[in-house]
């Protein structure tokens, strides 16, 4: 039983590249980001809109709150889109249905952010421009654009929460006399609510973290919007727009950026894992 | 040893001294196939220092310094020129850590830059600042111009236009483009923030052709049809008046090298070709102004 | 008036088909614009021959040996590091402090955004370990990038291969080692598949982390460490510098193909393992 004992040791430390990659990243943008949030002071980078790198002047707020913004409308139309799939994938779709629709649906993830990010140029920035006003890239086209692009995440996680409830709970109800939809929203989506909620707040993590699309569709204005016709620059528009030029300090204050970014993801992350784990806990008793 | 793959159109060479894959895509007959693998085969070997010459910088050159290289390479068939993007300021970076044989510049040197970079200017080009088609104003000043873009005119109507709030498309921190129509028109005043920032001159363009309510700025040579550029002082903007001086807003082209290093041989002839009659004839087709 | 619940059921059931109507629309839209500008241009040569005038004339040659050179190294990395982790999780350790560590690391690198592995690549593969813009640099950064997919997906397989065949492999005698290779992954397979052809999809469509680590030259590649522009990133700046619309949407639709085969190879495999299962 040595080489089993050699094996074991070997995958051990196979096993921990994914925590020591995760590790060195967050080590090194912290380390290349930090200095320069501690020489500017939080306060001043985190609560001002004054982004001028030329004059060595870096607030981030506008874009903090570009970022939240455009996640928000897009997880909203997310949100809406890809539960109501998931609700007809799982209750009300026949099954030779299915086997088209759920491919489908995998296929828009598979599909390029710059694919998306185009097809927003080009088709809805002059629709939004032409019939609602403003200049077309808005909070509210790269939402679209977001929101269409964080579906399947909904969507796939969904699906297996929902199938995750047990068949008895659906079938005691509609012994009961409930029709199909009074089951799926009184029941079947009651019990997989906190894995729905997971669902919501993972595909805001992708929505916050996308880049090419939002540069593209946002307009990457500083200024702070006024309404959701309003251009807006997000974190990770910010990133890739200016880190192909920047040096020193500004360099330093776009990994700044990624911090502030890496930073929201990790708490949305942690409580979307809270959260299905204690789903799953849950499930797991009952 | 020479292993060939060979395809329709295409080529690959792997040659044993290094350097490994070249890449050649326009050749027809079999003896010139065979004097190419010879070539490669003794130029691949002659020494280390015969990699590509690099030349890096602002995406605004790096369309024509691409039309230049390729010109050149039909010259001098056995060299190789790569020409990467990046931006005017990565450009002077990238041949501080030598990673480049030539920087891309399209504004002038800053102070600091100037000291230990020398810049060679290879053409002018007119910065022209562009609205849609269907914008009835035609000539702005200057001091108009910088109005506009600090915030301080909001309406097209205050400048004799339609009843239109004004959308300002600036580029990106850091492009040359952006540094030059700062230095040229903003005299210190800030750009409004309510500006759309767009990463490229295609970008910008799109955005203009669309909308009648904006104003840009691009390269002389890049505006083409579809939009119009405005006059500025009274004056055109055309490629004599900005050769004569008359169209104020024009900025140099220029390649960077480093002050205090040799210069490869290969660089220094590709130098000589932009600079040369041929060279700069390309340029001027281009919509640029030739300063030789 | 009240409504009946046979009523609101009909209005949601009708609401919830728009829907689902609707993101199929969207899809088909997006799928049919580009290939619908971009299909008439793709002929032989734009396949196989380089670019010229960076890119406004030529085809996308390089670009495509790019994509090939950058996603294939950087799963030949991660295909493996990922399935030996899945073993050791799923059949070398029992759960405790340190696989729920290793699973809290492959979730919280999920959820890392692409631009954040970029910075990450740039300082780390770029700058200090001194691999430039690179083949090599984008295939690391990229590679730790698919390294959860890679996880997740054999962890399902893996925790599909029924207990009996383990049991039978010891009945007769065989090591945990060999019942791992002999038993196990073989019949995971069809779902490590699906793990890793999903990863190659991912790859292939990143544009912001190869950006910052693979670079954007045109030139053919001619050792790990040249730098080279991914398809996905051509058409980018194919698009945004206005430079060919035609070449661009050419490229968007070479992209679109290839993911829709990458999706219909993904389907496949995992057909064939749900019929294992089953």
């Amino acid at each position: 039983m040595k080489q089993d004992k050699i094996i074991q040791i070997a995958l051990t430390i196979v096993a921990l590249s994914a925590i020591s990659s995760l590790v060195l990243i967050t080590v090194f943008v912290f380390k290349e980001g930090l200095p320069i949030i501690l020489r500017v002071g939080a306060k001043d980078f985190f609560l001002s809109g004054d982004w001028y790198p030329g004059e060595g002047k870096f607030g981030i707020m506008n874009m903090i709150i570009g970022s939240l913004a455009v996640t928000a409308g897009a997880i909203i139309i997310g949100a809406v889109f890809g539960l109501g799939c998931a609700v007809v994938l799982t209750q009300f779709a026949p099954r030779q249905l299915v086997v088209i629709l759920k491919p489908a649906i995998e296929v828009l993830a598979g599909i390029p952010s710059v694919v998306y990010g185009f097809i927003g140029v080009v088709v809805l920035v002059p629709l939004v421009r032409e019939y609602l006003g403003g200049p077309g890239l808005s909070i509210l086209t790269s939402s679209i654009v977001l929101g269409i692009m964080v579906l399947p995440t909904i969507t796939s996680i969904s699906v297996d929460v929902i199938q995750a409830v047990p068949k008895s709970y659906r079938d005691g109800a509609i012994a009961l006399g409930a029709t199909r939809w009074q089951t799926t929203h009184m029941v079947i989506l009651k019990a997989a609510k906190s894995g729905i909620l997971a669902a919501f707040i993972l595909g805001m993590g992708r929505a916050i973290g996308e880049t090419m699309a939002v540069i593209m569709v946002a307009g990457n204005a500083l200024e702070l919007p006024h309404s959701i016709l309003d251009p807006v620059r997000t974190l990770t528009s910010n990133i890739a727009l200016e880190m192909g030029y920047a040096a020193g300090e500004h360099r330093q204050a776009l990994f700044a950026t990624g911090v502030t970014l890496f930073v929201i993801i990790m708490i949305l992350n942690t409580i979307a894992l809270t959260i299905s784990r204690r789903s799953a806990g849950k499930a797991a008793k009952k | 040893m020479t292993i060939m793959v060979s395809g329709h159109e295409y080529s690959i060479f792997f040659s044993v001294c290094g350097k490994a894959a070249v890449y050649q895509p326009q050749h027809r007959s079999i003896g010139f196939l065979l004097l190419f693998v010879f070539l490669i085969f003794f130029a691949g070997c002659k020494d280390s220092s015969d990699r590509p010459v690099n030349v890096i910088g602002s995406t605004s050159i790096q369309p024509f310094a691409e039309l230049l290289a390729e010109e050149f390479l039909k010259i001098n068939p056995d060299e190789t020129i790569d020409v990467q993007g990046g931006g005017s300021t990565a450009g002077i970076q990238a041949i501080a850590n030598e990673i480049a044989d030539i920087g891309m510049c399209s504004r002038t040197l800053k102070e600091e830059e100037n000291s230990v970079d020398t810049a060679i200017e290879i053409a002018r080009d007119g910065l022209a600042v562009v609205v849609h088609k269907s914008n009835p104003v035609n000539d702005l000043t200057i001091e108009q111009i910088q109005m506009l873009f600090s915030g301080q005119i909001q309406n097209w109507k205050s400048l004799g236009g339609n009843d239109m709030p004004v959308r300002l498309i600036m580029r990106e921190e850091g492009s040359g483009t952006r540094e030059a129509f700062i230095k040229l028109v903003m005299d210190k005043k800030i750009v409004s923030r309510k500006a759309l920032v767009q990463e490229s001159n295609g970008a910008v363009k799109e955005l203009v052709r669309l909308d009648p309510a904006a104003v840009g700025y691009m390269s002389l040579g890049l505006v083409g049809e579809e939009l119009k550029s405005l006059h500025v002082n009274g004056v055109e903007p055309l490629a004599e008046q900005v050769k004569s001086g008359k169209y104020k807003l024009s900025r140099p082209f220029l390649f960077v090298l480093k002050t205090n290093s040799q210069l490869r041989p290969q660089a220094q002839e590709f130098i000589d070709f932009v600079l040369s009659d041929l060279g700069q004839k390309i340029l001027e087709s281009e919509g640029l102004i030739r300063v030789k | 008036m009240k409504i009946t619940p046979a009523a609101s059921q009909r209005f949601v059931v009708a609401f919830l088909w728009l829907i689902t109507s609707i993101t199929l629309l969207v899809l088909l839209f997006i799928i049919g614009y580009i290939l619908v500008h971009g299909l008439g241009h793709i002929n032989w040569s734009f396949l196989t021959e380089s670019s010229r005038r960076m890119g406004r004339e030529g085809g996308i040659f390089p670009m495509i040996v790019g994509t090939i050179l950058v996603t294939g190294l950087a799963v030949i990395i991660a295909a493996p590091v990922g399935v030996l982790t899945t073993i050791y999780l799923t059949e070398y350790t029992r759960e405790g402090k340190l696989t729920s560590i290793i699973r809290f690391g492959t979730d919280c690198l999920a959820a890392i955004p692409s631009i954040i592995f970029g910075l990450f690549g740039f300082v780390f593969f770029v700058v200090v370990l001194r691999m430039g813009f690179s083949i090599i640099s984008g295939a690391l950064t990229l590679a730790i990038m698919v390294l959860p997919t890679i996880i997740r997906t054999s962890e399902e397989a893996i925790r599909a291969v029924p207990k009996s065949y383990r049991e039978v492999s010891y009945g007769l005698g065989s090591t945990r080692w060999q019942m791992v290779t002999k038993v196990v992954l073989k019949s995971a397979l069809p779902g490590i598949g699906t793990g890793i052809v999903l990863s190659i999809g991912r790859c292939i469509s990143e544009t912001a982390a190869v950006m910052l680590t693979a670079g954007s030259a045109l030139r053919m590649p001619d050792s790990p460490f040249a730098s080279v522009r991914t398809l996905s990133l051509h058409f980018y700046i194919l698009s945004r510098e206005g430079i060919s619309m035609e070449n661009a949407y050419a490229t968007a639709s070479v992209l679109i193909i290839t993911i829709l085969v990458i999706n219909v190879i993904a389907y496949l495999l995992m057909r064939r393992l749900a019929a294992k299962v089953r």
